[in-house]
Formats: C-alpha cells, structure tokens, sequence
C-alpha cells in the first residue's frame, strides 16, 4: 500500500503538487488520473525518493521509500521508458538492476520472457522501438516480484494488442493481491482498467473514489427523448423542475435532474406519446472531464467547453 | 500470458529475500561497466596511448641525449620519459569516469539506478570503487609495459633505468596510482556538473589547460602554482629526478588526493540532495 499525508512539492513559484493525500489499497488497479501538467509524474517521483516533497510525507508499506532494504523486492516501477542506457543489450540492462538488489541472474530471463522480450535479449536498447521500450521499462518494474507496482502511463507507444497486454498484466497483478498505481491521461483508458481513481488536477485532489461512484457522481446524467410531441414534454418536464435541452432533432429533447422513469410515467400522465426513452449515462471520460475543466493548465484558445 | 507465470513467489514473500548489500551495488556497477562498449574503447585507447606514446617519447628523447646540455643530462629522468604517455592517456580515463555517471543523467538511467538503489551514496561509492579497481589494473599494466619498453628503446643510446634502482619502482607503481586517483576525481566531477560535455571540459581545463596557462605567468605566480596544482602535485610520484619548485612524491599525491577528497565530498553531499 502507498499512504500520501499533505503531500507538497513546489519548485520556484509553481505549485506542483498541493497538500495531497491518499491512501493507495492493495488488491485493486488505481488509475491516477489527470490532465498532462497536473502532478501525476511529480508525485510518484516523490513515491521513489527521487524527488524530496517540500513538506507532507508519503510511504510504502508503511516505510520512506529511501528506507527500503531492497526496493525492488518492494515496488516496481516504471516511469520513464527511455531511462537507460541505449548502449547496453536489453539482458544486461536488466542484469545490471538485478545485481543491485540480489536479485538472480535466472528471473532476468524469467522476466523478458513475461513481456515477450526473449527474442532481443541481446539488442542493444538504442534499437528498441518506443513499445519494446516499455515492454523493458515493465520488466525491470517485474524483476523483484514486489508487493507494489507504479506505472507511468504505461500505454504510451503500444499499438492496440500491447495496451491490451498492459491491462490484463495490470488486472493479473491486482488480483494476485498487489497493489497497483497506473497513471494515464487518458479516461478511456482507466475506464478499462481501474477498479478505483485517484484525480488530480493543478496538483490537488479531486476525486478519490472507486470508477463507477466517480461516473454516479457526475452531473452529466440525461434522459434522451424521441416524441413527436417534443415541445409539450418539454414543458411539462420544465414544470416539474427539470432541465431540457434541445436535441439533434426537432422531435428530440435531452432531459436532465429527472431519470428515465419519472419522464415515462410523466408523459404517461399526459397522453405523450414516446417513440424513445434512453438513460444517457456520462461515460467516464465525460466526467473526467467535466471535473477536471478548471484545472486544465494549458487549455486552447476557444475551447468549446 | 496467465497471472501465475508473473507471481514466482507471490506477494507475500517478505521473509524471503534478504536485503540489498554494498557488495550487489558493487556487483552492479561492476555489470553496468562492462556492459557498455564505451569502456572497452576507452581502456584500449588508454593502453595503446601509454605504451605506444611512451615508446615513441623514450626513442626520441635517447637520440636527443647526446646533444642535450649539461643540464638536461643532469636532469635526465629515464623513468619519467618511458612513463610519459600515460600523461596523455589521463584524458582516456578522466573521459571514460565522467562518462560512467553523467551518462546516466543523459540518459534517464539515473532515475532508474536511484529507484534501485535509493541510498544514493551507495551508487556513487560503487561506481568510484569499480572504476578505481579497474584504472589501477589497466594503469599498472600499462606503466609496467611502458617502462620495460622505453628501458630498451633507451638502453645503448642513454642511460637507463631498472626497476631496483632507487625510486623507480614507486615512479612505476606511482603512474598508476595517480591514474586511479584521477577516475576517482573524473567519476565525481561527472556526479558533480551532470551534464558529459561540461564534466569533460571541466577536467580537460583541470588536466591540461589551466597548467598550460600558469606556464605564461611570472615566476612568482607560476612556481606556487606549479607547485601545488593537485593534478601537477600528484604526477610527482611518477617521476624519479626531482625537479625545482616541486612537491616531494607521496606529498605531492597527497595533495592530489586531498583535492580528489574534498571534489568527491561536494557530489556526494549534491547527489543526496538534489531531485534526480
């Protein structure tokens, strides 16, 4: 498990990651989530003991990551897919991290072959392409069997069959029992994968809860309506306090603040005729992005929303 | 791809490793030293420059023997003279040490090795340890060589030296332990300044150019300097002729080890405290 309390970092006048907490349980894939510049890598690097938080403290297991007796053993990471040297073949890389923490020489071959690596265990990394890349990055993170595993946005470069192999390694592993952080920017991703969110934004917390009370919660829910007698509905819905936008077409109306129950009872009481009635749940990226609208650091000019 | 090949022992498998020790860091080091082609290239080149060079600078210098002055006769340092391309051969080694950690920061590896090794002193005292142990068999190896081989280019044209005569052993043995303690000195400038470029100019400056520009000072400025200069200082234990404005010996490299000392000291302290 991975334990935050009032986690700052600060570097000059910018505020990178601002009093965050949290509490990171094992058994269970928490996507951490955010938009690019929200604090995600800075926090996780303050989880290694790369960077030291400028007030606040964060552990694993219970102990400073810097305390650890052999961090591999412990947590296995991959932050940065490029983070070695290009000259060394792709076994010695491993060999090399291996050696540092006792680990053998015999779960090096152990773990190029879970990530499929076998094949080019003696290339020199320099040739990889960026998904072999964090094929490497995934395992060395594997090497030590830890009990905790960090992943930053381990999806990036992979072509479609190896964002699925991330995800089932990242189900397997939590369902053995391990505890498993996954940073992304990309909802759609997370929704595959995570079983609970951590959100941040602008370096503060905004969501801590399991993927589908986040969904629950947004406001974006809707009721879309299909009825020649769009504008009666409309009314009548109005009356009863609810919120009607106008749909793609003339005969469509998208209700919010009413579920799709209460409009069909609704237009029941009132003879309207419905040739649809469809709950519209936010999908997760929805929400995601409605809640993370204001801390978006670098937002386009006119954006739409 | 099943979740059982990933577990060997599951997660809770606490109690059955043991923690990571100074050796596996040294053991590491060792791995990450040998794995690069760079080292390979650099030790060679550090060799063939030694003995190669100090061949061509004994030939040369025994022919200019019979019409060197009173002085330079007085003054003539056979030892020295066969040692004399190591001097050169430094800059292979002060390359190669700044290189085996800025490497690393150019690279991102760093991120990985301190994620490995988060007691930071750790990897830096190994990597030091390794590369030391490693300049001093090569260094040794080649002043050896490079003594027995300018002895004979010398012999017949010049006086020579042997190994039993006094002071030249330590001259021999000295080469390569000023050797050493330049990787040291090259290793730590590399955790210091971070960046390849900047750490190789930095020792390139230390080595070559700012002795160079104390030779265009006047004497009183140039001999405290030339004196003292903790690369000069240290290179005194590879001579046998004692030269004027000199450091003795093992004084001499003392210096030379004092300045190594105080230049590791500040990397260490600066690679404990800053973000990697």
């Amino acid at each position: 498990m991975i334990e935050a309390h009032g986690l700052v970092k600060r570097y000059g006048s910018t505020m990178a990651v601002d009093d965050l907490s949290f509490f990171i349980r094992p058994g269970l894939v928490t996507g951490f989530l955010g938009p690019n510049g929200a604090g995600k890598t800075t926090t996780m690097r303050m989880i290694l003991g790369l960077d030291a938080p400028t007030q606040g403290s964060v552990t694993v297991g219970g102990r400073s990551y810097r305390d650890l007796p052999a961090p591999m053993r412990e947590v296995g990471a991959l932050l940065d897919a490029k983070a070695l040297h290009g000259g060394r073949r792709a076994r010695d890389h491993l060999l090399c991290l291996a050696r540092s923490n006792g680990i053998p020489r015999s779960r090096v071959d152990e773990v190029l072959r879970i990530v499929g690596l076998e094949g080019v265990a003696r290339h020199r990394a320099k040739g990889f392409s960026l998904g072999m890349g964090q094929r490497l990055g995934i395992a060395s993170a594997l090497l030590g069997d830890p009990a905790v595993l960090i992943f930053d946005e381990p999806v990036n470069g992979l072509d479609p069959d190896g964002i699925c192999w991330v995800r089932t390694l990242m189900r397997a592993l939590a369902a053995e029992g391990r505890t498993v952080l996954v940073s992304s920017h990309l909802m759609s991703e997370m929704a595959l994968t995570a079983d609970h969110l951590l959100v941040i934004g602008k370096g503060r917390l905004i969501a801590d809860a399991s993927a589908e009370e986040f969904v629950r919660s947004s406001s974006r829910q809707s009721v879309h309506v299909r009825t020649p007698q769009a504008a009666e509905l409309a009314a009548r819905c109005r009356q009863a306090g609810a919120g009607v936008r106008a749909g793609t077409s003339s005969d469509v109306i998208e209700i919010t603040g009413m579920d799709s129950a209460a409009v069909g009872r609704l237009a029941a009481a009132h003879g309207v005729v419905l040739s649809e009635l469809i709950p519209v749940k936010a999908s997760l990226e929805e929400a995601f992005m409605e809640l993370t609208r204001d801390s978006v650091e670098y937002q386009a000019a006119g954006a739409p929303r | 791809m099943t979740g059982a090949t990933i577990a060997r022992t599951g997660p809770d498998h606490r109690a059955a490793y043991r923690p990571a020790t100074f050796g596996d860091v040294l053991r590491s080091e060792w791995t990450k030293l040998r794995s690069v082609r760079s080292t390979f290239w650099a030790l060679t080149v550090t060799v063939v420059l030694g003995i190669g060079l100090g061949a061509v600078i004994s030939a040369a210098a025994a022919h200019g023997y019979a019409k060197s002055s009173v002085s330079g006769k007085l003054s003539w340092d056979p030892t020295a003279v066969s040692l004399d391309g190591i001097g050169i051969a430094t800059l292979a080694i002060a390359v190669l040490g700044v290189l085996a950690i800025s490497s690393e920061y150019s690279s991102g590896m760093i991120r990985t090795s301190l994620i490995a090794v988060p007691k930071r002193g750790r990897i830096l005292a190994a990597k030091s340890l390794v590369f030391a142990m490693v300049t001093f068999v090569v260094g040794e190896v080649t002043s050896f060589t490079a003594f027995f081989a300018g002895q004979a280019l010398i012999s017949g044209h010049a006086p020579h030296a042997a190994l039993g005569d006094p002071g030249v052993a330590r001259a021999v043995v000295g080469a390569g332990l000023a050797l050493t303690a330049l990787a040291v000195l090259s290793v730590a400038a590399g955790t210091l300044l971070r960046h390849p470029a900047a750490a190789i100019a930095a020792m390139i400056a230390v080595l070559f150019v700012l002795p160079g520009i104390a030779q265009a000072l006047p004497d009183s400025w140039r001999n405290p300097v030339t004196e003292f200069w903790p690369t000069q200082a240290g290179g005194q234990l590879a001579s046998v002729h004692h030269a004027a404005h000199t450091l003795q010996p093992w004084p001499g490299f003392g210096v030379m080890c004092l300045f190594v000392a105080i230049v590791y000291a500040i990397a260490w302290t600066l690679l404990d405290r800053r973000d990697a």
